[in-house]
């Protein structure tokens, strides 16, 4: 009987070997281990056996029994695994194929910039204000210290509506509305839209924008204008970034500056993006003219403050290469997508 | 302002390089824009003597020059000007040569005779005969005794063609730097060197200049101070070299000896100066009054000018002569034939020039200085500088005495000197003595704590005035950079976190930014079909436009996204969606500011695009806005929009935005060839309704029940009516109600549609039973048949 048992084992291996299909292994199981198999009925003449006999052959029995279960179960893992390969080699895909992107907006250039500006300015505490683009005269010029037919009203070739509404040519009428409702300690920076008539080229539009800043409180000085502004063009340009400070003037601020930055192109040695100047003007400002405090009812005496003004398109277009300011208001798909 | 500095140089010592004097009067607040080293561009040309001329064999009008060039031997050039004679010095450019434009000589052969080099001609050089009035302008430029005849010296060297020209942008609160001597008193306090001053001496040939002239001044307020002198037996002629070099370097046109001393000094003293022909003044008078209605004077270039009686005039006994501080009239110019003139030094009201030359359309030099205030004390140095300059020419006599009509106010404006209060509004540590140094530099006097300002210093009337002075001086570069300090408190507003949240919101939806003027034709409102009588017609208008497509601001931001959305399909791009977060300006009256209503456009064109995907768009953004519960009312009577094809959304009885697709008539107006869809929602809107709060709501424990049904009814009836019925009848149970089909067919009756939904109904706190879902289904089934709309069998 010992014999018989290994002669099933023997062939169920073989046949194991042989088959090649799921149905094959089922067939197998069903031809040796199942109710009606061989090995079943091997076991059936159990009871012929002696006594002495039988714990061996039956543990024998078991032994092949699970013997061929595992092997069967190995074979049709290993099948399985085939087909599973066979099949996913079936669904290659050519991975190269263009997706079509999923299309999410593009943010314009003006306000990438106008947030990473606004977000350097919170960091430093500055809240933003805001003030109307249609203005009062008042607002615009008499308050900041251009009286009417003063030579520079000149300088700002000014839009009006009325005789004394205009469209604002700066957001420094900002200053004069912030301080009126707020009183100090201020620290603002007011953004917005600003309009004068030039026509429009590559380097002009009657309309653009403008960041204006104000810090009003005691004891301020123009070492706080320059730590504050220095602060702003490392955070904006990188920290090696150095700003340079030149006299000029400007009717609301006294002492008034030009500040250039160091060239973020060539870090200063002189290249095309800066015409060989190693400096880039960026912005004005200077502290803030004591009759204007006055104007808006602050003590100069007590108070003092630094103001400034940065172009926004100029900051755009040295950020991103763009030669041509028009661009940024022609609002084409293929530019904006650049972004 | 152009600055020689060879006439700088009358002024102050320096010696410093170009660019070292460019960089440092920078940075101590006289911006150089630039500067040009004159003859630069000249290279190996230099002064020869034509030795002989001999006719060149091959040639009738070519000519061989035997040249001296101060070397053992003389070179051989052959020219073909006609114009010179044996012993003529000219300019020689040698082999190797440059010449103005950057014309590169070489020796050669013309016509088989060699040439060494070219005798140059004035534009050769880059000079007119502006420059040197003997000379021709076809022909070689023969040097004057005015210039350096040593032989072989560079030849810019030996007619004055070797200044530097600076080039500065004055800023409009300093006049007095509109000047060689303001200049040089900058550049003197910048390098530490002495300021030279110079006192004009004149002595005068006799008589009295009261029996020729008369000066009288009606409008005091607008003229502070005339002065008049009068030079007799002039004698017109070229000025002498020196004067024309100088004029030219500045950029001023050499003219003849008496208009140039006035420009001269013009620019020396900053101070304007007109010289009349004593003939033309009827009566022998100077009056200075207000044109009279109905005057006009034919001005310098010629053209005849209405006057306007809020203009102020140089006035003879009966007529105007000039415009004062503007220009002067054409025939009491200065001719060749003229014998006595007189000259004016005068000052006049800023403000008011600057409106009449604007009036006139005739910004000149003088009323360009005029506008800015200039000092009344610059007229007599001035015009005593003109007369020394008269009698160093040779140019005419003087008469003996002036005229001062002197009529300003004499401001002795005095200020505190407070070096503290400098420091400390600076930010720096400068010392008393140093602070004085720096004043002192500038004509500032310091004395007993007080500082005595310049007359010609107008800008200075505040203590921070003068810490300008002293921080310019100290340099800029020299104050510390200090972190801002002290606590300060930065958060966004409501307003500026949702306009965040829109614009994240729709970039997420796919849509890019724009950014669009404010200002556009009023044109718009035809071509996007505005009723004549509509109130968005007329709005706020500029007065002084550049032209009429930027001429009114915009009542509505509707046409402004159809010319970019028209660019765009224009440029051929297959698709475009875009949105702006941009004003709109309602005109509120004179009185009032107008409004700036600020408003969220979003328009698209493409493919993929129609209404549903705009209003998916839109809906989203009420949504993440927290604008619930808006419905979309069809509007059928915008002109701009399809009639069918558009919606107002509706927060009650507001309306908050619309939207929908452009009428044909309008997409053909922009010249778009495909649909486009346009919406809007009010930003102050998304602020007022909008709820940014987020409460978290369990997740539900207990299943939801669904049922489908759906409903035939009349094919006008909205889905929303429908929607609406069965979310009342159903009630708190009711979870959403999502549209699956709408079918128009041949299964349901004709002008009828099938419209079914999928409806979720969950209660928080149990399980539904089929009776309670059942229940409420027959409720919304009893509810719509009440509207006559029965279920689909």
């Amino acid at each position: 009987m010992k014999e018989q048992l290994e002669a099933i084992r023997k062939s169920a291996v073989a046949e194991l070997q042989n088959a090649s299909v799921l149905q094959d292994l089922d067939s197998i199981r069903v031809k040796f281990l199942g109710k009606k198999g061989e090995l079943t009925a091997i076991l059936k003449q159990m009871g012929k056996l002696s006594a002495e006999e039988r714990p061996v052959i039956g543990q024998l029995a078991n032994e092949i029994r699970a013997d061929l279960e595992g092997k069967i179960s190995a074979k049709v893992d290993s099948i399985k695994e085939k087909l599973l390969e066979e099949k996913l080699k079936n669904e290659k895909i050519d991975v190269t194929l263009p997706s079509g992107r999923v299309p999410l907006g593009h943010k314009h250039p003006l306000s990438i910039v106008l947030d990473e500006v606004k977000d350097i300015f919170f960091g430093m505490g500055f809240s933003v204000a805001s003030g109307p683009e249609i203005e009062w005269d008042y607002y615009n010029f008499e308050a900041l210290n251009i009286p009417k037919n003063h030579p520079a009203r000149d300088t700002q070739d000014t839009f009006y509506i009325t005789e004394n509404m205009l469209l604002r040519t700066q957001t420094s009428p900002c200053q004069i509305r912030v301080m009126e409702k707020q009183a100090p300690p201020i620290r603002v920076i007011a953004p917005g839209r600003v309009y004068r008539s030039d026509a429009v080229d590559a380097t002009h539009s009657p309309i653009f924008h403008q960041i204006e800043g104000l810090v009003v409180d005691k004891g301020i000085t123009m070492a706080d204008l320059k730590g504050c502004l220095e602060d702003f063009a490392k955070s904006l340009y990188g920290e090696d970034t150095k700003i340079r400070l030149r006299p000029h003037h400007f009717p609301f601020t006294e002492p008034s500056c030009e500040i250039d930055v160091s060239c973020f192109n060539c870090g200063g040695k002189g290249c095309p993006m800066c015409k060989g100047e190693g400096w880039i003007e960026i912005l004005g400002g200077g502290m803030v003219h004591p009759k204007v405090l006055k104007n808006c009812g602050v003590d100069p005496e007590v108070y003092s403050g630094f103001a400034f003004g940065i172009g926004l398109e100029r900051l755009v277009m040295f950020r991103f290469n763009i030669d041509d300011m028009r661009l940024l208001y022609e609002n084409d798909v293929r530019f904006l997508n650049q972004f | 302002m152009n600055l020689s500095k060879k006439w700088l140089h009358d002024f102050v010592d320096l010696d410093v390089s170009d660019k070292k004097f460019a960089d440092e009067m920078t940075l101590s607040g006289s911006k150089v824009e630039a500067f040009e080293v004159e003859g630069e561009e000249l290279k190996n040309i230099i002064t020869g003597r034509i030795d002989s001329l001999t006719r060149h064999p091959d040639s009738d009008h070519m000519w061989i020059c035997s040249v001296n060039v101060g070397k053992d031997e003389n070179i051989q050039i052959v020219t073909g000007a006609q114009n010179l004679k044996t012993g003529d010095v000219v300019p020689v450019a040698m082999d190797d040569s440059y010449v103005h434009g950057g014309q590169h000589i070489k020796k050669g052969k013309l016509r088989g005779v060699e040439s060494n080099g070219m005798l140059c001609s004035l534009g050769e050089l880059g000079l007119t005969v502006h420059d040197f009035p003997y000379a021709i302008e076809d022909g070689i430029f023969v040097l004057g005794d005015d210039c350096d005849k040593t032989l072989g010296i560079d030849i810019r060297e030996a007619i004055g063609l070797n200044d530097t020209v600076t080039e500065f942008e004055i800023t409009s609160n300093r006049p007095d730097c509109l000047s060689i001597i303001g200049l040089a008193r900058e550049a003197s306090a910048t390098f530490g060197v002495p300021f030279k001053k110079h006192e004009p001496k004149v002595k005068g040939c006799g008589g009295d200049v009261n029996e020729h002239l008369s000066v009288d001044i009606l409008n005091p307020e607008r003229c502070y101070r005339y002065c008049g002198a009068v030079v007799k037996n002039v004698r017109v002629k070229p000025s002498p070299r020196r004067m024309r070099e100088r004029l030219r370097a500045c950029g001023v046109r050499p003219i003849n000896n008496i208009v140039d001393i006035t420009n001269y000094v013009m620019l020396e003293y900053g101070q304007p100066m007109h010289a009349f022909d004593l003939r033309f003044l009827e009566g022998n008078s100077v009056i200075v009054r207000t044109a009279k209605s109905g005057e006009k004077i034919t001005t310098l270039d010629g053209v005849e000018r209405d006057l306007s009686e809020d203009m102020l005039v140089i006035a003879d006994k009966n007529k105007p002569v000039a415009v004062a501080g503007v220009m002067g009239g054409e025939f009491s110019g200065i001719m060749d034939d003229t014998n006595t003139i007189v000259f004016e030094s005068a000052c006049f009201n800023g403000p008011t020039t600057r409106i009449t030359a604007k009036k006139l359309g005739m910004r000149t030099e003088a009323s360009g200085r005029y506008e800015k205030e200039l000092d009344p004390e610059s007229c007599l140095p001035a015009l005593m500088r003109a007369l020394e300059l008269v009698e160093e020419l040779d140019a005419g006599d003087v008469v003996s005495g002036i005229i001062d009509c002197d009529k300003s106010v004499k401001k002795n404006r005095t200020l505190p000197f407070n070096p503290q209060w400098v420091n400390d509004f600076i930010g720096i540590n400068v010392s008393t003595e140093e602070q004085k140094k720096i004043l002192e530099a500038i004509d500032f006097k310091v004395e007993n704590g007080v500082i005595s300002v310049p007359s010609f210093r107008n800008d200075i009337e505040h203590q921070a005035d003068i810490s300008e002075e002293i921080a310019r001086f100290y340099g800029y570069q020299n104050i510390p950079n200090r972190k801002l300090g002290g606590v300060a408190n930065a958060k966004r507003t409501p307003e500026q976190n949702m306009e965040r949240l829109v614009s994240q919101t729709l970039l997420g939806c796919g849509l890019s930014e724009i950014a669009t003027f404010s200002f556009i034709s009023p044109k718009h409102y035809d071509k996007i079909r505005l009723p004549k009588d509509d109130p968005r017609r007329s709005g706020v208008v500029i007065s002084n436009p550049l032209g009429e497509d930027t001429s009114v601001m915009r009542t509505t931001v509707i046409p402004s996204m159809l010319d970019v959305l028209s660019r765009n399909y224009n440029n051929r791009n297959a698709a475009a969606s875009l949105f702006e977060i941009s004003n709109e300006y309602i005109w509120n009256g004179v009185e009032k500011l107008p409004d700036e209503n600020v408003k969220v456009t979003l328009g698209m064109y493409g493919e993929d695009c129609d209404f549903f995907k705009l209003k998916a768009v839109i809906e989203e953004l009420l949504y993440v806005t927290g604008v619930n519960g808006c419905d979309f009312v069809p509007v059928t009577n915008d002109p701009t929009f399809h009639p069918g094809r558009t919606a107002a959304i509706m927060l009650g009885e507001t309306q908050i935005g619309y939207l929908g697709e452009i009428h044909p008539a309008v997409l053909k107006n922009y010249e778009i060839g495909v649909k486009a869809y346009v919406g809007q929602v009010d930003f102050a809107s998304l602020i007022k309704y909008g709820n940014l709060k987020r409460v978290y709501k369990p997740l539900p424990r207990f299943p939801a029940s669904n049922r489908d049904l759906a409903f035939v009814c009349d094919i006008d009836v909205p889905v929303m009516t429908l929607e609406k019925a069965i979310s009342g009848a159903v009630g708190k149970i009711l979870e959403s109600i999502t549209l699956f089909d709408v079918y128009v067919g041949s299964q349901i009756p004709e002008n009828m549609k099938s419209v079914a939904f999928s409806i979720k109904m969950r209660a928080a706190d149990r399980t539904l039973t089929d009776e309670e879902a059942d229940s409420a289904m027959k409720k919304a089934i009893d509810a719509l048949a009440k509207m006559g709309i029965k279920l689909r069998s």
